[in-house]
C-alpha cells in the first residue's frame, strides 16, 4: 500500500477535458455558455458562445415608429432598464433636433443614477455569491427594493419603465418620491459601507479577485471595453465626463479609475461609482429646476394626454404622430451614453419617414463577453467564474 | 485629410448634427483603418462598433459595413461606412488593428451575409449552427421565413415532444 503514491507524478496521465459551462448555470449570470478546455485547473482554450437570447430587436426597430421602439430599449439591458431609455431617448432626440427642458435633463440624470445604483448592486451580490460570499447578495438586494418601490411610485413599473420619453420625461414627480428618494439616499452611504465591510478588505475576496484577468489599458482600448471594465484598467473614459448629456455637466461628480487592470481593481471602481451616484442623485434633488417636463416640440412629440382625451386637434395630433410617426429629417446619428455596464450606443440611419430605417444597437456586454478568452486563457477554473462577474454582462443586452 | 491620403477611395463626406460620416470604396479598407490607427492627429484607437446596412433598392451597393471608431485620446469620432456590393459581399477585415472587431464582424456575417476575408473564426454568433438565412436583410420577413421552413433543431424538438407524450406504464 506505499506504492500506491509513489511515482504518482511519473505515472499520472491527465487529458484534456472540454466541459461546457452551459447556458444553465448559476454563475453565467443569464444565457451564457462557455467552452473550456481545461487541462488539470488550467483554462487552455475559452470559446463563448451567444445568442440564447436573441430576440431580433434591431430587426424589430426597423418595424415600429420612433415612439413604439422604445419599450424595445427597455429590454436591452433588463437590470438597468432607465439607462437604456435615456440612451434611446438621447439618440432620438439627436436625430429629430430636438431638446429636453431643463426639469427633464435633470429628472432623467437622477433616474439614470438611480438606475446605475440598481444595476450595481446586481452585480455586487451575483459577483460576490458566484466566488463564495453569501452575505451581501440578499443584504444589498434590501436596498435595491426600496430602489424599485421608488420606480414604481414614479412610473408605475419596477424593472422595464419606460419612463424617460422622446422629448423629456412621461409624467412629472411628486413630493412623495422626492421625500422618500431623499430619505433613502441619506441612509444609503451607511448601507455601502456595510457592503464594503464585508468584502473589500476580506482576505478570501483579495485572494479570489486581486491578480485575477489583467488587461492593460492600451489592449482594453483596443478590445473596445467601456465601463467599469476599461476603468479598472486606468483610462477615464467615462461618457458622462467625455461626451456629456442630460444634466451631467451641472452636476460635480468624479470618475473612479483603477491602477492594475485585475478584478478587483474593477471591484473597487464600480464600488467607487456607486458613491459618486449618491453625490449625483443628492445634487440633482438640490438643483432641480422647475418647469415641463416635455418639450415643446410640437412636430416630434406626443401632446398632454388629458388635453387628447378633451381636444379634437390634439387628438388628431397624437392620431397621426403614432401611426405615421413623425417625419424626420434624412441622415444619421450615433449618441453613446454610460450605461452601468459600459456605453450603450444607438446608431440612427433615417430615410425621412416615421420609421428607423436603421437601429443599430452598440451594446457594451457584447464586447465585454468577447473579451472572455483573453481573460480566462493560462488561467485555473475559478478564475473563470471571477471573470465573468467582473465582466459585468447581461445577456439580454448582449443579445439583443 | 482622409481625402488627401486616399483620394480614390472616399465617396462622400457628410456631416449631420456634428457628426462626420464618411463613404469610402472597400477596396483599401485595411490601409485605410491602420492609418486612422496610426496617424497622429487622428488616432482612432478605441473601435466602438462595427455593423452592416442593407440599403436594398436605395443604393446602387446594396451592403456597407460600418465603422464607428471613437479617439480617446482626442475625444473626437468618425463615422466610417464602406460600400459593398451583393454580387461580391466580402470585404477585408480589420481584425489586425483592433482586436474589439472581432465578434461584431461574426455578427455582421451572421445577420447579413457579409463575409470578412482573414477573419479567424468566422461563422454563425446571435442564430444557431444550420440556420439558413440572414435575418437583418431587408428581405427577410419580419416572422421567419414560415412555418414550413423552420430551423431544423426546432422541428427536432417539436418531433421528440410528440414522440414523448404518451407514457407508456409498464407492468
Amino acid at each position: 500500500m506505499d506504492n500506491l503514491f509513489d511515482d504518482t507524478e511519473n505515472t499520472f496521465e491527465t487529458k484534456q477535458l472540454t466541459v461546457s459551462l452551459g447556458p444553465q448555470h448559476p454563475a453565467t449570470h443569464g444565457v451564457l455558455r462557455l467552452d473550456l478546455d481545461l487541462n488539470g485547473e488550467t483554462v487552455v482554450k475559452c470559446t463563448p458562445y451567444v445568442g440564447y437570447l436573441h430576440r431580433g430587436i434591431e430587426k424589430l426597430g426597423e418595424n415600429k415608429t420612433y415612439f413604439a421602439a422604445l419599450p424595445l430599449s427597455d429590454r436591452l439591458d433588463y437590470i438597468s432598464s432607465m439607462n437604456n431609455n435615456v440612451g434611446y431617448v438621447n439618440a432620438v432626440e439627436k436625430l429629430f433636433g430636438i431638446e429636453a427642458p431643463e426639469r427633464a435633463k435633470f429628472i432623467r440624470t437622477m433616474v439614470a443614477e438611480m438606475g446605475r445604483l440598481s444595476s450595481h448592486i446586481v452585480w455586487l451580490g451575483t459577483h460576490v455569491l458566484d466566488i463564495g460570499a453569501t452575505t451581501p447578495f440578499l443584504l444589498a438586494m434590501t436596498a435595491r427594493e426600496k430602489i424599485l418601490d421608488l420606480f414604481e411610485i414614479l412610473c408605475g413599473a419596477r424593472l422595464t419603465v419606460s419612463y424617460p420619453r422622446i422629448g423629456g420625461v412621461r409624467n412629472d414627480i411628486s413630493q412623495q418620491f422626492l421625500d422618500e428618494l431623499y430619505a433613502f439616499i441619506l441612509d444609503f452611504p451607511s448601507r455601502m459601507d456595510d457592503y464594503e465591510t464585508l468584502v473589500t478588505e476580506n482576505r478570501i475576496w483579495k485572494e479570489r479577485t486581486v491578480d485575477v484577468g489583467i488587461i492593460s489599458a492600451e489592449e482594453a482600448i483596443n478590445w473596445g471595453l467601456t465601463g467599469g471594465t476599461l476603468r479598472g484598467s486606468g483610462v477615464d473614459y467615462d461618457v458622462r465626463k467625455y461626451a456629456p448629456y442630460d444634466a451631467y455637466d451641472k452636476v460635480d461628480f468624479k470618475v473612479p479609475v483603477g491602477i492594475k487592470g485585475d478584478c478587483y481593481d474593477r471591484y473597487l471602481v464600480r464600488v467607487g461609482e456607486m458613491r459618486e451616484a449618491t453625490k449625483i442623485i443628492l445634487q440633482c434633488i438640490e438643483k432641480l429646476p422647475a418647469g415641463p417636463v416635455m418639450a415643446e416640440a410640437p412636430k416630434f412629440t406626443l401632446p398632454p394626454k388629458d388635453l387628447v382625451l378633451k381636444d379634437m386637434e390634439h387628438l388628431i395630433h397624437q392620431f397621426i404622430l403614432i401611426t405615421k410617426g413623425p417625419t424626420v429629417a434624412e441622415g444619421e446619428v450615433y449618441v453613446g451614453t454610460e450605461v452601468p455596464k459600459g456605453e450603450l450606443g444607438f446608431y440612427f440611419i433615417s430615410d425621412g419617414s416615421g420609421k428607423p430605417y436603421r437601429m443599430r444597437v452598440r451594446a457594451p456586454s457584447f464586447v465585454h463577453a468577447s473579451v472572455m478568452p483573453r481573460l480566462c486563457e493560462g488561467g485555473l477554473l475559478a478564475d473563470v467564474i471571477a471573470n465573468i462577474g467582473t465582466i459585468d454582462i447581461v445577456l439580454g443586452e448582449c443579445d439583443r | 485629410m482622409i481625402k488627401e491620403q486616399f483620394p480614390d477611395e472616399v465617396l462622400d463626406i457628410r456631416e449631420f448634427r456634428g457628426q462626420v460620416a464618411v463613404t469610402v470604396k472597400k477596396s483599401r479598407i485595411l490601409e485605410l483603418c491602420r492609418y486612422l490607427h496610426d496617424e497622429p492627429s487622428l488616432f482612432f484607437d478605441f473601435p466602438a462598433d462595427l455593423f452592416g446596412i442593407d440599403y436594398l433598392g436605395k443604393k446602387e451597393n446594396r451592403f456597407a459595413v460600418a465603422y464607428n471608431l471613437y479617439s480617446v485620446k482626442h475625444r473626437h469620432r468618425i463615422l466610417l461606412k464602406a460600400e459593398v456590393s451583393e454580387s461580391s459581399p466580402t470585404i477585408d477585415s480589420v481584425l489586425p488593428v483592433w482586436a474589439g472587431v472581432n465578434w461584431h464582424e461574426r455578427e455582421c456575417y451572421d445577420l447579413f451575409g457579409i463575409t470578412f476575408t482573414g477573419h479567424p473564426d468566422l461563422r454563425r454568433i446571435l442564430l444557431p449552427e444550420g440556420w439558413e438565412g440572414h435575418p437583418l436583410r431587408k428581405d427577410y420577413p419580419l416572422k421567419g421565413p414560415g412555418p414550413d421552413q423552420e430551423w431544423q433543431g426546432f422541428t427536432d424538438v417539436l418531433d421528440r415532444a410528440e414522440r414523448y407524450k404518451e407514457f407508456e406504464w409498464h407492468g
